[in-house]
C-alpha cells in the first residue's frame, strides 16, 4: 500500500468520525453515558493531527501509532478498545498485502478487542459487526457485500440486550437502541471500503 | 519511599477522585502513598492513560500500587496503563474490583499497616462479598 492510499484511509477514517459525532452521541445517550462521539472525535481529532506523520510510516507502524493516539486521546473505553484493535492490526500486518494476509491481520485484531474488552459476539459491542465482517472476508466476500454486512450486522445489535459496556447496566432496557460502537465499527468500515475502492485496491 | 502499598483513585469526575482521596488522606495521614486522577484528556468527564500512569508514578512503592476505579472505561484505561508500564513494575500494580470510595477507604487504611499488596486488594474487595 502507498503511502498516499494510507493518507487517505487515515484522513477519510477520521473525517468521517469526526463528522458523525452527534449521531454516535444521540446513540450514546440513549443507552450509555452520553459521551461515544465526543471521545470518538477527540480521539481521530489526534490521529488526524498526526496524519502526516504516520502516513510517512510502513503501514504496520502507522496503524500502531494510529492505535496509540487513539489509547492515549479518547478518554473512555473506546480508546483502548479501538486502539488495540489498530496496534494489534498493525503487529499482525503481513509482510505482503493479499486478501488472506489482511483476514489473518483483521482475526488478530479481533481476539485482541475481545481480550481487551472481556467480550464476546452477543454483547451488544463492536465485535457485533466486526466478527461478522471477518466471517464475510473469509467467505470471500466483494466490497459491496462487506458494506451490506457491515450494515446489517451494525442494525441488528439493535434486538440485542447489552451485556458489556455501560449499556449492560441498563438491562432488559437497552433493547431496541443501535449499540453505539456497533455503528462507529460500521461507519469506519465502510469508510476503508470506500477508500480502497476509490484507490482501485478493493 | 514509603514502604507502603500505594493507592491510585481514578474516576471518570476529578472531583469524585480528590473527593475520594480526601478521605483516605484522612483515615491515613502520609502513611501511604496516595495519588488521583480524573478526567478525560483535554477536560470533561472520563479518564486518561496518561494521567493514570503517571498517577501511578507519583503514588509508586516498592511494595505495590492498588487502583481503585469507578466505571467501565475507567477500568478498560487503567489496565491499559498497567501494560503500558515498565516490565518490573507491571506486576506489582493491581486493580480492586470494589467500589471507589469504600474501596479506596479501605484499602488505604490495609495499607497503612503495611500489608501487601495482595492483601489490601482482599480486603477493597472483601467490599463485595459483605
Amino acid at each position: 500500500m502507498d503511502s498516499s492510499v494510507l493518507e487517505a484511509l487515515i484522513v477519510h477514517v477520521c473525517e468521517t468520525v469526526i463528522a458523525h459525532t452527534e449521531e454516535l452521541t444521540a446513540l450514546d445517550q440513549a443507552i450509555g453515558d452520553g459521551d461515544h462521539g465526543l471521545n470518538m472525535k477527540r480521539g481521530f481529532e489526534a490521529v488526524l493531527a498526526k496524519v502526516d506523520m504516520i502516513a510517512a510510516l510502513p503501514p504496520a507502524d502507522a496503524l500502531e501509532a494510529a492505535g496509540m493516539a487513539l489509547v492515549m486521546k479518547v478518554g473512555g473505553a473506546s480508546g483502548p478498545i479501538y486502539g488495540t484493535f489498530f496496534m494489534a492490526l498493525g503487529k499482525a500486518w503481513p509482510a505482503e498485502l493479499t486478501r488472506e494476509g489482511f483476514t489473518g491481520a483483521f482475526a488478530a485484531a479481533i481476539d485482541a478487542v475481545k481480550a481487551r474488552g472481556k467480550s464476546e459476539p452477543g454483547m451488544k459491542t463492536l465485535l457485533d459487526v466486526l466478527v461478522p465482517l471477518l466471517a464475510a472476508l473469509r467467505e470471500g466476500a466483494d466490497t459491496a457485500r462487506l458494506r451490506v454486512v457491515a450494515t446489517t450486522a451494525a442494525q441488528a445489535t439493535v434486538p440485542m440486550k447489552a451485556i458489556r459496556g455501560r449499556a449492560s447496566f441498563l438491562g432488559e432496557r437497552s433493547i431496541g437502541h443501535m449499540d453505539p460502537g456497533a455503528r462507529s465499527a460500521c461507519l469506519v468500515a465502510h469508510t476503508i471500503i470506500d477508500v480502497l475502492e476509490g484507490a482501485g485496491k478493493g | 519511599m514509603s514502604a507502603n502499598v500505594g493507592i491510585v483513585i481514578v474516576s471518570h469526575s476529578p472531583d469524585v477522585a480528590k473527593g475520594a482521596a480526601d478521605m483516605v488522606r484522612q483515615m491515613v495521614g502520609d502513611d501511604v502513598p496516595l495519588a488521583w486522577c480524573g478526567g478525560a484528556p483535554g477536560g470533561g468527564l472520563g479518564t486518561s492513560v496518561e494521567a493514570i500512569m503517571s498517577a501511578i508514578d507519583s503514588a509508586w512503592s516498592d511494595a505495590g500500587v492498588a487502583i481503585l476505579v469507578d466505571l467501565g472505561g475507567a477500568e478498560t484505561n487503567s489496565e491499559m496503563a498497567i501494560e503500558m508500564l515498565p516490565d518490573d513494575r507491571r506486576d506489582r500494580v493491581v486493580i480492586c474490583n470494589a467500589p471507589v470510595v469504600e474501596g479506596a477507604v479501605m484499602a488505604g487504611t490495609e495499607a497503612s499497616a503495611g500489608s501487601s499488596l495482595e492483601h489490601v486488594r482482599r480486603t477493597a474487595e472483601e467490599l463485595r462479598a459483605a
